[in-house]
Formats: structure tokens, sequence, C-alpha cells
């Protein structure tokens, strides 16, 4: 997002919830770690650290006391080792391009980047495997493996620039995942190391590792367990053919129902795509698609394979778009025209930075029959805070990216900002959904967390990274909040959709 | 989802945390022979069962612990979906919460992913006596730990699973499978040359000399394949069993008494330089083998390719001290200690299920 770094200085800091560190002289920790890690390693003056006071989430910021940017594992373990008996907190950073604040510096802490740890080890074309360091980018991991006729499936919007560390981190989707899954889903083996400087592998290049699936709860912990070395991460084949189908829709409801009629015929695309009219006409404007400005809904429709199922694939869904009353269907000829459908979509977060001095991105997810529920609920709630929202949803997966339209130089139109968030994050969580389906929890909805989870669960996560971490150096105050937090929030606990009053009507 | 039957097990599991009992959840007990020990009073999970939801449109069903997953696939047959990991039925009556905490997956795992891939959402008691919900009905969540993933496989050592949410798919629009000859070696390299084509290919298996490819897929893509693969069409109704013999251990190879391991390899390790009859599935990745090689000797062999073993029956001169499961490392198995004390802090869940040590 684009808000002003003066709007929310210092926010970090009221959210950290670790365990008050002994606080150790910066100077102390630098001469420490200077005797571990080589002078271009390790970032200290102002100007530089600058770089480093926010990630993706840049309403919030905070000072680190130094960078260590290590270029081996054994470096990573001397670093990790170092703090751990300075009891120094240490705020792992990929990329830095997560948009909860997962890497939002911690103020008596190191942040340890693994940006430079960025080789491709191997690319194996017939184990369908490729071993890569955390730093090295998303995208180029699908570059890596084109030669060999793969790829790597998940496709974050910034896989140009994020990296396969914070993607473990985040567990991260992309426009694919109804098909080909998310990184729990990809990634086969993680090499880390612990907070108290100790290797550790879990998963493995062979299926199903024995024990406790460790991989599983290490992918998608946003940093709090451990920092992420090298990650071996499955290929797919290339598919022969992708063809994308374009819809409109003179209602949002039918197109609601169109994507939830697709589903249950038995099809699932490679990717289903919805935007609403207010994204249309702003991307429209940016990328001239060419996309129709009086639909009310626009779907977008992927199917990928050979070209004999594509062909059977797409003339089922066109024929199912029809009966679902689209206005107007267009079937990309030739990749050009595919890639221009995807243009627009792809350009929503530009778009509305175009339109906009800033915009806040959400991320919750819902069940897919509430989706046209949640955009009328979302059209209430613009009128509510006077504020403009495009609405690009992830539409096969429930995962809704509402961009809220503000000028952080307006403080009041900020917090209205922060709250028309927080009212969509509870409604995604009383509709049965999740406040996060892909950006993670961070900072940034930590708050929301207490409306998710009962105390004793939230307890249980506690536990959970203790087993990891028993010292609770390792990013502190991040995704799980503190059951006084909660408890000082008041907020009302919503059980997985179970409301209080079910009878009232909330929208 | 609450069911009375949940108090009964609250007052249970607070009675033997207090007294320094333990408890061993199971379902129809047709895995009972895979574990290091079972230990613990039996403690029946068929109390609670029953579909609490299933949304075709929305591809998830929520069912209790105790349903019988027969039920379930019936029920998602009638519109036209499945549980795409296939999991093994050993014997009649297997339950939902069996499956999970046991975390196998069969012959489409290979295309489709692993049971632990299709878990959204459980919910679990822990040693505390404490009824916790995690994930959901939604197919994208990232918010706090993926403990759902984290119960399945943990052989109710962590928590009882009370109910599950499970993700599910449209059946195949054709299926067909493709038999051919082959020694396992040249076996092993076709697959892998398939392995890294886009070709519709959603369970194999080799052994005695013959591969068998089942096609999953629409028809005209089946079509299109089919020759690439060669080899002879097998009669759907023939197919069927086998697959469902392979699945379910009831393929004559799995008769016997010599000890049944299951090896697990990354995809590019060789034919195993081992004694005994081997039936490959997977593309290679899971290897049955009946042998009497001594388990270390074994385990070194399978280590040495990066793969690991279980001994999965251990036939009639099962030495159960050699280790039923895979050794754990030392790091990984101290963080497996601390997670079991997270959620079991007392011990009462199926103690030594896995290894002695949790």
């Amino acid at each position: 997002m684009s808000a002003s770094p003066q709007a929310h200085a210092n926010t970090a800091n009221s959210h950290s919830t670790a365990a008050a560190p002994t606080v150790v002289s910066r100077a102390a920790l630098i001469a420490e770690l200077a005797r571990v890690l080589p002078a271009d390693c390790l970032i200290t003056d102002t100007g530089r650290l600058r770089a480093y006071e926010c990630d993706g989430l840049m309403l919030m910021r905070e000072m680190p006391l130094a960078v260590a940017l290590p270029t081996t594992e054994a470096q990573v373990v001397a670093v990790l080792r170092t703090c751990h008996r300075l009891g120094v907190p240490v705020v792992p950073r990929g990329a830095g391009t997560g948009l909860s604040g997962g890497a939002t510096p911690h103020k008596n802490g190191l942040v340890l980047s693994t940006a430079r740890m960025n080789r491709i080890v191997s690319v194996d074309r017939l184990a369908q495997q490729a071993v890569v360091q955390p730093g090295v980018r998303n995208l180029a991991v699908s570059e890596a493996a084109a030669p060999h006729g793969l790829y790597y499936a998940p496709d974050p919007s910034s896989q140009i620039a994020c990296s396969i560390g914070g993607n473990v981190a985040e567990n991260s989707g992309g426009v694919h995942c109804l098909k080909y899954g998310l990184t729990v889903h990809n990634v086969l083996r993680v090499r880390m190391v612990s907070m108290a400087g100790d290797v550790m592998e879990v998963g493995s290049a062979a299926p199903d590792s024995p024990g406790y699936d460790l991989l599983a709860v290490t992918i998608g912990s946003e940093g709090l367990l451990g920092v992420v070395t090298e990650v071996t991460v499955k290929l797919m084949p290339r598919p022969r053919v992708a063809r994308c189908v374009l819809a409109a829709f003179d209602d949002v409801r039918r197109a609601g129902q169109a994507v939830a009629d697709i589903i249950a015929a038995g099809i699932i695309p490679a990717g289903l795509e919805m935007m609403d009219q207010a994204t249309t006409v702003a991307v429209e404007a940016f990328v001239h698609a060419g996309y129709p400005l009086d639909a009310a809904a626009i779907l977008l429709c992927e199917a990928d394979g050979t070209a004999e199922e594509v062909e059977d694939e797409i003339a089922r869904v066109r024929t199912l778009l029809d009966a679902a009353g689209a206005t107007e269907i267009r079937v990309s000829d030739g990749e050009a025209e595919r890639l221009r459908f995807w243009a627009g979509r792809k350009a929503a977060f530009p778009a509305a930075g175009r339109i906009s001095p800033d915009y806040y991105c959400m991320d919750g997810t819902i069940p897919r029959r509430k989706l046209a529920d949640m955009l009328e609920a979302m059209n209430a709630m613009s009128d509510k805070y006077g504020l403009r929202c495009l609405n690009v949803f992830h539409a096969g997966d429930g995962n809704l990216h509402p961009l809220i339209l503000f000028d952080s130089n307006d403080a009041d139109s900020l917090h209205r900002a922060e709250a028309f968030g927080v009212e969509i994050l509870e409604l995604s969580v009383a509709l049965g959904g999740t406040i996060t389906g892909e950006h993670g929890v961070g900072l940034e909805k930590i708050n929301q967390m207490c409306v998710q989870f009962a105390p004793d669960e939230l307890d249980l996560f506690h536990r959970v990274k203790a087993a990891f971490d028993p010292a609770g150096l390792m990013n502190p105050g991040k995704a799980v909040p503190t059951l006084h937090r909660c408890a000082e929030m008041g907020r009302m606990h919503v059980h997985h959709g179970e409301l209080p009053h079910p009878d009232l009507p909330r929208f | 989802m609450t069911h009375p039957f949940h108090s009964t097990l609250r007052e249970l599991v607070l009675d033997a945390s207090t007294r320094g009992r333990t408890l061993r959840p199971h379902g129809s007990g047709s895995k009972d022979f895979l574990a290091q020990q079972l230990a613990g009073a039996p403690l029946d999970m068929r109390g609670a069962q029953g579909v609490i939801a299933y949304e075709p449109s929305e591809l998830y069903i929520t069912a209790h612990a105790g349903t019988r997953v027969a039920d379930i696939e019936t029920l998602l047959a009638g519109r036209q979906q499945m549980l795409a990991f296939e999991p093994p039925h050993f014997g009649p009556g297997v339950t939902v919460g069996g499956m999970v905490a046991s975390g196998l997956s069969g012959p489409r795992r290979m295309a489709a992913g692993s049971l632990r891939d299709f878990v959204l959402g459980v919910t679990v008691m822990d040693g505390q006596g404490r009824v916790l919900q995690f994930g959901g009905q939604v197919m994208k969540n990232v918010a706090g730990f993926d403990v759902s993933r984290l119960i399945a496989g943990s052989f109710g050592t962590l928590g009882l699973i009370l109910d599950v949410t499970l993700k599910v798919l449209p059946l195949p629009q054709a299926e067909q499978t493709r038999m051919l000859e082959l020694d396992d070696a040249l076996a092993l390299l076709r697959l892998r040359e398939w392995g890294a084509q886009p070709l519709p290919i959603s369970a194999t298996c080799w052994h005695g000399g013959r591969l068998h490819v089942r096609l999953s897929g629409a028809q005209v893509a089946l079509d299109a394949a089919a020759p690439l693969i060669g080899g002879e069409a097998v009669d759907a109704v023939e197919a069927a069993a086998l697959w469902r013999s392979v699945r379910n251990h009831t393929h004559a190879f799995f008769d016997g008494d010599a000890p049944l391991w299951r090896v697990a390899l990354p995809p590019t390790a060789p034919h195993l330089a081992l004694d005994g009859d081997c039936l490959t599935e997977w593309n290679g990745l899971q290897r049955w083998l009946r042998s009497d090689t001594d388990a270390d000797a074994l385990r070194h062999v399978v280590g040495a390719l990066g793969g690991h073993a279980t001994l999965f029956r251990g036939g009639r001169t099962v030495d159960r001290a050699l280790g039923v499961f895979e050794p754990l490392k030392p790091e990984v198995m101290a963080v497996s200690q601390r997670l079991k004390q997270a959620f079991d802090p007392s011990g009462v869940f199926s103690p030594g299920r896995l290894y002695p040590e949790l």
C-alpha cells in the first residue's frame, strides 16, 4: 500500500507483545555480530536501516537495531546463536513484499534478511523438483524450470519480487491455487535454523515424512518458528495450452451463482476471478483490456491442459455461463488475447493507486456462496464510511481482496479506512470464513485473531510456538495475540460463523 | 460442532489426566497393527457419527470423527465427487477420525495429493479437555498455525479428533487403465519420463513384471494420452478391482507372513537392491517390500537414497524394538516432544504409539 509513513509511525511498538527481552545495548549487539559476520553482511547506519523499517505494509514502521544479511547457513546459525545468547529478538525477512507487517522490525531487535541467500541449488527435470535458497525469487524458480518444460505453481501477484523463503513463511497462494494448491501443497522439504541455532530439516524429497507433520506447521508460520535456509519445491509439467473465458454479468448475484455452477458441474478451472464494476472501470482506463464497462461484474475463467481438454472445458464453461445469464462471453483466441484478459485483473492494484492517493488491501476469505451477500454488505459499508472500494476476488476459492481507497493526508479518512477494513474482516469470520486467506496476520490483523479464535485456541498457538522457540525471541508479537491483548480489546469472539444472535439481520 | 458425546469424552480425559492414566482413542481398529505399541484404555471414538455439513459447490464436507468413510464416499459419489486421496480401507467400518489420524493415502495420492493436503479444518480435544477448532471450511486460510494438518498423521497422540472438514473434488469424467509388460528398472524409467510431461496419469502400480497405469480426466485427454503410454487397455471392471486391491491391501502381494515394509523414496531413486518381493506405486515414490532383510540394513539402504521406511506389518516375527516408524533425528524429536507436551501435558493420549518418546 502507498500510505504515508508518518500516519502510523511507531505503531509496531504498541503491537509488540513479547516478554520484555533483556535489553542489550545496540553497540554490544553490533560488536558481537561483527565477530560472526563479514562487514558487508551487517547494516548498522541509520540511512541504510531505513530501507528495512517496514515491509509491504507501510502503515507500520519501526527502526531495527541492525540488519544482518547472511550469505551462508553457517552465518545464519552464528547470528541466531548470538542473539539467543544475548536475548535479542530476531525478525526474519524475505524480499519484504509481505502485506501484513510480518517483517516489521522489533525496536529492540535484529532484522535477519535471507535476501542474499539467492542461489538455485538444483533443478531436476525427472524428479520434478528444485532445491533453492530462501532468497530466490518466486518467478526465478519457474524461469529456471522453464527449459525443462516445468514450472513452480504458486504464483502470488508479487511473484517477480517475492522470495521463496517469504512464500514459505506466508503460505502464499496466487490466481491458480484453486487447481494447483498453495505453498503448503507445493513445498516438499524445508531446512531451517531454530532461534537457538539448531539446524533442522522438515519434510523430505520422499513423500510423507515420519513423525508429526512439522513441514505443515512450518509453512505459513510467519517467521515465528525458524529461519528458512533451503527449500525443495515440487515442479509441475507446464500445461500445453491455456485459454481464458471472459464473461460479463449485469448483476453480481448472477455472477456469484455462475461461479458456484461451474464448480458444482465438476470443473476445477485453473483460475476463476471476479471484478466488480468499479474495478473494471478503474483498470480499463489504465490497461485498455477492452472490458465491457457497463457490466456489474466480470468473471475470468481459465482452462489449461492439452488442446483437447481445454476445448472440452471451455465448451462446458460457456454453456454454464450462458445458462447463468451472462450478458457477454468472450473466449481468448491466442496467447496475446489471453494475457490481455488477465492484464486488467493483474493491474487492479496499480489502477487503484492511480485513482486514489492511498489504498488499503484486505484479504478475507468467505464461503463462495456468500460472495454476493458480502459484496452487497461492502457496498453498504462503502456508503457508511464514505470511502470507495474496488472489489477483486479469487472467486474460485472465496478469497476477497477489497481495495479501500483513502487519503492518508486526511487523518479521518485513514481511520475510516481502518474501521472499514476491520468490519470486512469481522464479517468474513461471521460468514464462516477467515480474516486472512493468503497475506498472513502479521501485525495488521492481530486484533482480529481475537475474533476468529477463542482464548484456548490462542493459548495452543502460543504453546506450538514455544515448542520451536522456547525463548520466544523469533519474531515476537506477530501473528498470535496475547490473551491479555484480546481481553483488553473486548472483541466478541464469533466462533466459525455461529453468531450469538443469528436471527438478527446484519446487512 | 458440539455433540453430547464430547462431554463424556471431556470427563474421561480429565479423569485420566488427574489419575495419571492413559487413553487410546480408536475407530474401527483397522489400523491397530500399525503401532510401535498400543497402550492406554481403549476409547471408542464412534460415539459421535454423521455428516455435519456437505456443500458440493463449496467442495467440502464436515463430519464427526466416528462417521464411516464408506458412507461419506457413497454420499460424495451421489454428487459426482470423491475423496481424491483415496484413503485405504484395511477393514470394514473405517472411520473419518482414524483415517485422518493415520494420514494414509491411496493410489491417487501421486496426482491429487496426500490426505493432509485435503484437510481444511479439525476440531480436537486436547489433553486438558479443551475443545479447539482450527482451520475451517474455506480453502485459503492462513490465520494461525496450521494445526489441522499437524493433527493429520499424528495417530491420536496429540488429541482426540472430534470432527474434520475435508476438501472434496469432482470425480474424473472418465478413467482408463493401461497395462505394459516391463521389468522394474525399465518401468521406473518410463514413469519418470511420463511424470515430467503433462499427462493425466492418476495412479501407477508395478508388480511382477507388469506395470498398470491409470489415466483420469476428460475423455478427449485420455484418448490423446493412451497411445503415448502404449500397452493395452484393461477392462474397466477388472481395472477398478485392481486399484481397489492395491488401495486396500487385498492384492495377493499383501498375503503371506513376510514382514511388509513401506518404503518412501525420492523420485529418482533407483531399483532397491534388497531381497524380497516389491510392489511399486506413485511413480516409484512408494515401494511396498516383503522382505526378511534386517531392519537396520534396510533402513541404511533406504536412508542412503534419501528415503524412509515403516515396518508396516511385522509378520509373525515382528520385533518392534527395531522401531515400526523411521527413527527421527534428535533435533526433530526434541521439537516433537515439546509439541506433544503442548497438546497433551500429562501424556494421556496413546503413549508410545509412534515412538517411545512421544
